[in-house]
């Protein structure tokens, strides 16, 4: 049943690339039918599926010759982040409600973007997984160099390139995985099962992981988001940050670190203090925590604080991964679905609120136009969104957080500490992109003319993306109800036997 | 168990009314003003209603609430008030009507205004009730956000500093709270203030959390000490206490009156809070470790406070610094609780009534505070803004009805016996002394500093020669006394009979002593 | 078994014959009875009886069950040989469909029967195991090439870059027939299992090391490897569209194949070893540095190129340079994996040769500024130039991707273990980074770039588009469901008995 969230996502986009020419209206209506199908569809099963067990979609041979198999299943995890994947793919809809040039060329690759992605959380079989997750790199390349803004063919190829290159990298460790493991399956539980030597996952770890988390915006690897960020249309940028860069991360959690558990162990020496990859990975992800914070703090430009913001956070997911524990790794999946929803807001109100407006993203021309008055409806959804993305208490961020930072403080007290900081420094960019753009009172109105008002679809898309975080703020046990069963599965039992407390 | 979720309805009742003012608009004001007003007097009603059915003799949380809400991570729903919240409950429901009377003459976007004021006051209901710390946590976090809105879009000249201080400031207290607090659970497994306070008591809460949280190269003690300072910071920079209250008088002169109403009323009782039902009993030996420290601190807040308030023009300033000086006293009593006394039975009784003194000064101040910002709303109304100590002259001869009102609260702040005022500090010093005899003896010089500072505002503004500017300054029309009237008359009945207040509370005060088992 | 009778010998190489027939008929035919109509009636005419006559053939390659090896290898017929006969068929007729639509020439019969005549040579180089006949059907195949390319009388560049080709291939084949006798004289024998056998535990003798050095100069040639490329782009550019596409894929197919088949079975003894840390002399080096210098050169080479054929030809140096990988792990599931990736590239080669002749004809030039705003052009050819693009880059779900990861996997799945050949896939996967650079670019001039001003819609003509469109659907086909061809493959391995 899940499976038909990819499907009808593919069989939308081409739908829409035979509509005849110009057809816009129902290039949209098609768009959000599919989303909303997909969802919904996605909501069912979340329903229905009480514990966070895994279960089996679909699963028939496909290459016999080679042991790859079609294999579609679903834990809670998968379940938490394809919910994530619809309500993002609905309000991306929504907020590209204003597209006009070549409409249905952009739903179809949106569409194709989406069922690719929800295609890599229901991938079971590595082969498959690897596919979805390669495909996504076309639309993306294409959505944003054809309706991106700043320098978008630059953003695009940069950042086609960095996530091919992650591939890569991952291709050849799931090659010599599988290869190692005697060239008969692909099917992910049995290639976790397989013990492979330590000596090879101690090399194999960080070549895959790395892979992924390329994607995912390790620090340093990570300078192709804030580009692509702003290059990229708003319906764009909430897909890649909201989603497109959870594959990263879930890719590491899913593929790399049930693969290679003992790549985390200890080398048995160590290097300026560093005694492990875990230590490294730790150490990257607090970096690129501080470090995103720090850049975001002095841009000139409202869409790159956002953009520096999702490295910033996308770095306690990876902190969260590398805690090893049951409360951390749960935290990080709450924080995957929480920076989803709320880098999609976001970029949802830079982009399309502000930018499509205003035509400028300069916060230094945006504060003269008295933006809480123009738009207050803009201004009040930036504030609970920064609200929530500070960690406010009763947002979906602050759960996700507070689980991340007690799982660091069982693993790295100091990290711990440093993170801490991260979040104080969250608060300071957020405000201080808040308090430029939309509250300067400086008495000189400029005389200017009105801004159009906030439309239907954005409104019906703020609404959705709000409700979804406090949802999740209010009551996270929805979601950690059917996580903590699925860390719990026999598929994380090498974490758990090398380094799970 | 009460079988209606009281506390529920009456922190959900200020919401509901935000809710409804959002959804006026900007129509009409008078409308939104007077329904403002109307949730926060039911507030103040179901309140009263609570009092009249809280039992001051039984030792129990009453009307308490506890659902599962993340099982996963031991959080709970889980509300219960005893004297102690009772009181701040009561005491957050009376500065609000009072902070919304102050605002009454405020023009710009007023829906929004009250709608976050009432807001604000949920979030005060909850934070005083809530008992598990992640539930709590959310209201003292929540309750920044219409603070800090507050002040930037109605303050002075310089809120958008002043906005941004008070955000950073308490924000880096919260985070500090927080990482102490996931190293409790860490250790622990709770989040539950009640429970960690029973496991405190038996001595194995820290020790057992600093060797789970296993930092090695510290030595257990100085372990302890440091999670004690991440919840320590919280509190203190909240209350405030000498020397993180840098932000407050900056704040509080720049917020609109309506709002520092609101913050010196009841925002920062949340930090005094905070030290009793958090700090003391689950950090009880670490206080006990730093106490010297502490009370130098203290007494600081409380003596340096009173000679800036000396130094300042602005009369906001004034009784900025005046509040950081009052609360110093709660705070000095506090310290003074957590002395070692080991059993001797004289001394814990002077701990009864220190804690007392503390619980009923917070009160007092509260209301007091509460309404001395309010007559300078009114003078700042009357005047076209300003509000200068030496702007003014000779008031009384105009306005000998807002003189004599502004007097008595006057005097109240001071410590008049009679007044509310007194009694609390009497208390607090009566306790104090024998305790911590040399703290309490310097901080007497705050009770002097304070006299002089009251008696000259007094002076500048209503005696003296009068200020020709003011020749048709307006006394109180007819409506402004009966609002204020019942609180004045507050004060004059707690002054005479504060038995009113330490009947409900003293019971709480004996519960809380005997619990610290020193 | 020995065959003495030359009908029995005819019998079995019955597709070859038929092909030639067909070659012959459509030359009568043409110049007989078609000469005065219309250009498009007489390549219609023409390629519909080559198109039948190659449909023939392969009824009768797939109806035939014979397994034979006759002359002691001189002609070898098994369901291998007959899989990669169907494949160059099939590629054959596809080739002569897209002819359809040409105009560069009058001479349409010649140009029908030299197609044909290289497809007969090809069918012969890969259905034997004789050094001898080897060489024969190597230079059929390339005679008819040079030709083939110099058909455009129109232009002189066509002459020249089959000047260039003939010039570069008669050295390359004096290098390998050179080779060739060298290996007659160390074996006396021209069969490949006897010099094999001859070879065998002999050191790495001068005589030897230049047998090998020749052989792979003379198949580097034919497959454009490096530094034996240097024909490739002007060929690519400059030739006829029909006879630039057979070039391009065709004749790899074969050229790959039968590379493959003598390093394996001839040189068997001289291999040598390029695993990491442990490399040993033998022809395995060699064709490892061969495939480095193709893969390096040709994708970065092509990211400078401004003419579209012309970057077509340098990522075919690239695509040799993959290819040759599986040389380089020389195991039965690198030949299947050679097999898939040449074919399906084949396949994706055909259609952008259809797509870029569409192109210049409409446009004048094949310059990659003539593809702005194609998407907006002419949508339907531009999808199908998105499938063939993405296609080469490996993109999954298309069949490039599932030849490159099955040409990886049969790399790092050889006796010694994934370690050994790592560098050289992780080598290989870095390059074809490289290569997705230049691919996108040439997509965001069909997708992203607007149309010159000015342009109009562009028309295909229908039997093409119609050819393309098959070409884009099987291409999506095989990578979708890349067993198809696998389990064929699979099948013959096993039915030949490997």
């Amino acid at each position: 049943m899940l499976a038909w969230t990819i499907y009808i996502s593919f069989l939308g986009a081409l739908a829409l690339l035979l509509l005849p020419k110009g057809s816009t209206t129902a290039a949209r209506l098609l768009a959000l039918a599919a989303a909303i199908a997909g969802f919904a569809i996605a909501l069912v099963a979340f329903l229905q599926h009480r514990t966070g067990e895994l279960i089996t979609i679909t699963r028939v041979p496909w290459i016999p010759s080679l042991g790859i198999e079609y294999h579609l299943a679903a834990d809670g995890i998968s379940l938490c982040l394809v919910l994530l994947t619809g309500v993002i793919a609905i309000t991306g809809v929504l907020f590209s409600w204003n597209i006009e040039q070549r409409t249905k060329e952009f739903f179809a690759f949106y569409l194709l973007l989406i069922g690719s992605v929800y295609g890599v959380f229901l991938s079971y079989d590595l082969f498959l997984l690897f596919v979805f997750y390669e495909i996504v790199i076309i639309p993306k390349y294409f959505l944003i160099a054809i309706w991106g803004s700043t320098r978008r063919e630059y953003g695009a190829m940069k950042l086609a390139l960095y996530s091919f290159v992650g591939s890569a990298m991952v291709l050849i460790g799931l090659i010599a995985a599988y290869v190692a493991a005697g060239a008969k399956t692909m099917s992910l539980g049995s290639l976790a099962g397989f013990h492979f030597s330590p000596h090879f996952q101690m090399a194999m770890f960080p070549l895959v992981f790395v892979g992924f988390a390329i994607l995912a915006g390790l620090w340093p690897f990570h300078t192709w988001a804030p580009t692509g960020h702003v290059a990229a249309p708003t319906a764009a940028s909430m897909l890649l940050a909201g989603v497109v860069m959870k594959l990263g991360a879930y890719g590491c959690l899913r593929v790399a670190m049930t693969l290679f558990p003992l790549g985390l162990s200890s080398w048995g020496f160590h290097v300026f203090g560093l005694g492990s990859w875990r230590d490294v990975f730790a150490l990257l992800a607090i970096i690129g925590i501080i470090y995103g914070a720090m850049v975001a703090l002095v841009q000139k430009d409202f869409k790159f604080v956002i953009g520096y913001s999702s490295v910033s956070h996308m770095g306690f997911i990876l902190l969260g991964l590398m805690t090893l524990n049951q409360i951390g790794l749960s935290g990080t999946v709450v924080q995957m679905v929480s920076h989803g929803i709320l880098a999609g807001l976001l970029f949802a109100v830079v982009g399309r609120m502000v930018y499509d407006r205003t035509h400028t993203r300069d916060l230094a021309l945006l504060g003269p136009m008295n933006l809480n008055r123009a738009i207050p409806f803009a201004a009040v959804t930036f504030v609970i969104a920064g609200m929530a993305s500070m960690g406010l208490p009763g947002f979906s961020g602050f759960v996700a957080e507070m689980m991340i930072l007690i799982g660091a403080w069982r693993a790295f007290p100091l990290i711990a500490v440093c993170a801490g900081v991260g979040i104080v420094m969250g608060v300071v960019y957020v405000w201080r992109a808040m308090q430029k753009a939309f509250f300067v009172e400086d008495g000189s109105a400029p005389a200017q003319s009105p801004l159009p008002p906030i439309t239907l679809p954005e409104r019906l898309g703020a609404a959705i993306l709000i409700g979804s975080s406090i949802a999740v703020g209010l009551y996270p046990q929805m979601l950690l109800k059917i996580i903590t069963p699925a860390l719990n599965s026999p598929l994380f039992d090498g974490l758990r036997e090398g380094g799970w407390r | 168990m009460s079988t209606f979720p009281s506390i529920t309805v009456l922190t959900a009742l200020p919401v509901a009314g935000a809710l409804a003012l959002t959804a006026i608009g900007t129509r009409d004001k008078r409308l939104t003003r007077w329904l403002a007003l109307a949730f926060s007097l039911a507030a103040l009603l179901l309140t009263l209603l609570l009092w009249h059915r809280f039992d001051p003799a039984s030792g129990v949380l009453q009307f308490q609430e506890r659902y599962a809400w993340v099982p996963t991570l031991n959080v709970e729903y889980r509300v219960g008030i005893d004297g102690l919240g009772l009181l701040m409950l009561l005491l957050s429901a009376i500065v609000v009507p009072i902070g919304m009377a102050a605002s009454w003459k405020i023009e710009k976007r007023v829906s929004l205004y009250f709608a976050l004021m009432l807001l604000l006051q949920a979030c005060l209901f909850g934070a005083f009730t809530a008992l598990n710390f992640v539930h709590w946590f959310t209201y003292w976090e929540l309750s920044l956000v219409p603070a800090f809105f507050l002040i930037k879009l109605w303050g002075g000249p310089r809120r958008s500093a002043a906005a941004t201080q008070f955000l950073i400031y308490t924000m880096v207290g919260s985070i500090a709270m927080l990482l102490t607090f996931l190293a409790l659970y860490l250790a622990t497994g709770k989040f539950d203030l009640i429970e960690l306070s029973q496991l405190a008591q038996s001595g194995h809460l820290i020790f057992d959390t600093v060797t789970k949280v296993g930092w090695h190269h510290l030595t257990p003690q100085h372990a302890a000490l440091m999670i004690f300072a991440g919840a320590f910071l919280g509190f203190a920079v909240k209350v405030p206490l000498f020397p993180f209250h840098t932000w407050l008088p900056s704040t509080y002169s720049e917020a609109p009156t309506g709002t520092t109403i609101l913050l010196t009323g009841a925002m920062s009782k949340m930090g005094l809070y905070g030290f009793l039902r958090i700090l003391l009993p689950i950090f009880g030996p670490q206080m006990q470790a730093v106490l010297t420290p502490l009370l130098w601190l203290a007494v600081a807040s409380v003596v340096l406070s009173a000679y800036a308030s000396l130094a300042q023009r602005d009369l906001k300033r004034v009784f900025a610094y005046s509040s950081i000086n009052h609360l110093g006293y709660c705070l000095l009593g506090i310290f003074a609780v957590a002395k070692f006394t080991g059993g001797d039975l004289s001394l814990v009784a002077q701990k009864y009534a220190a804690m007392n003194g503390v619980l009923l000064q917070m009160f007092n101040h509260g209301l007091t505070a509460a309404t001395i910002f309010w007559f300078i709303a009114m003078l700042e109304q009357r005047s076209g803004g300003h509000r200068g100590l030496n702007d003014f002259g000779g008031l009384r001869k105009v306005a000998p009805a807002f003189t004599g009102l502004m007097g008595i609260t006057l005097f109240s702040s001071l410590g008049l016996p009679g007044l509310n005022g007194f009694i609390g500090e009497f208390l607090i010093f009566k306790g104090s002394f024998p305790l911590v005899t040399w703290a309490a003896a310097l901080s007497v010089i705050g009770l002097m500093v304070t006299a002089l500072v009251i008696l000259g505002v007094l002076q500048k503004v209503f005696c003296g020669p009068l200020n020709e500017r003011w020749a048709a300054f307006p006394d109180l029309s007819m409506g402004e006394r009966l609002t204020l009237a019942p609180a004045i008359a507050l004060m004059f009945v707690l002054g005479l009979y504060p038995q009113l207040v330490l009947g409900a509370v003293n019971n709480t005060v004996i519960q809380m002593v005997q619990q610290l088992k020193f | 078994m020995m065959i003495t009778s030359y009908s029995q010998l005819l019998y079995l190489a019955m597709p070859e014959v038929i092909v030639v027939l067909t070659a012959l008929l459509a030359l009568a035919s043409d110049l007989l009875f078609f000469r005065n109509q219309q250009l498009r009636v007489r390549f219609g005419v023409a390629a519909g009886l080559a198109s039948t006559g190659c449909a023939v053939a392969i009824g009768r390659l797939i109806y035939s069950s014979a397994q034979a090896n006759v002359f002691d290898g001189m002609l070898v017929a098994n369901p291998l040989t007959q899989l990669v006969q169907v494949a160059l068929l099939v590629l054959t007729i596809v080739t002569l469909l897209l002819c359809v639509d040409s105009t560069f020439t009058e001479h349409v019969g010649e140009f029908v029967l030299l197609i044909l005549l290289a497809t007969t040579g090809m069918m012969f180089l890969v259905g034997t195991q004789d050094i001898l006949v080897i060489f024969i059907s190597l230079e059929l195949l390339s005679l008819s090439l040079y030709a083939l390319t110099a058909f455009d009388k129109g232009t002189p560049q066509s002459s020249e870059a089959a000047l260039k080709y003939f010039l570069f291939g008669g050295v390359c084949s004096a290098f390998l027939l050179f080779g060739f006798s060298l290996l007659y004289g160390l074996s006396g024998s021209t069969h490949l299992t006897q010099i094999a056998l001859a070879l065998h535990g002999s050191t790495l003798n001068p005589l030897i090391v230049i047998a090998v050095v020749c052989t792979v100069i003379g198949f580097g040639f034919k497959v454009a490897a490096v530094p034996f490329h240097f024909w490739a782009p002007d060929v690519y550019e400059r030739a006829p569209i029909p006879a630039a596409a057979f070039v391009a894929s065709a004749s790899k197919v074969a050229s790959f194949f039968i590379f493959f088949q003598i390093m394996l079975l001839g040189f068997a003894p001289v291999e040598g070893s390029a695993a990491w840390m442990r490399i040993a002399d033998g022809w395995v080096p060699l064709v490892t540095a061969v495939a480095i210098g193709s893969m390096l050169l040709g994708n970065l080479v092509a990211i400078v190129q401004t003419s579209a054929r012309r970057l077509l030809a340098y990522s075919a140096v690239a695509h040799a340079g993959y290819m040759l990988l599986a040389l380089v792990a020389h195991t039965q599931q690198s030949l299947a994996a050679l097999l898939y990736y040449v074919i399906t590239y084949g396949l994706a080669t055909l259609g952008i040769f259809g797509v870029i002749g569409v192109v210049e004809k409409q446009t004048g030039s094949d310059r990659l500024t003539n593809f702005n705003g194609l998407s907006r052009r002419a949508p339907v050819l531009s999808a199908c130039f998105f499938v063939f693009i993405l296609s080469l880059a490996g993109i999954p779900p298309l069949a490039g991707f599932f030849g490159k990861f099955y040409l990886f996997v049969s790399a790092l799945n050889i006796v010694g273990g994934p370690h050994g050949l790592l560098w050289l896939v992780i080598f290989a996967i870095a390059t074809s980074a490289i290569s997705l650079y230049y691919y996108l670019q040439v997509l965001k001039r069909a997708f992203v770039a607007s149309p010159p001003a000015g342009a109009t819609d562009i028309q295909t003509p229908a039997l093409t588009q119609a050819v393309i469109i098959l070409l884009a659907a099987s291409v999506m086909l095989l990578g979708c469901a890349p067993h198809l061809l696998l389990s064929w493959i699979d099948a013959a391995f096993r039915a030949t008995g490997l």
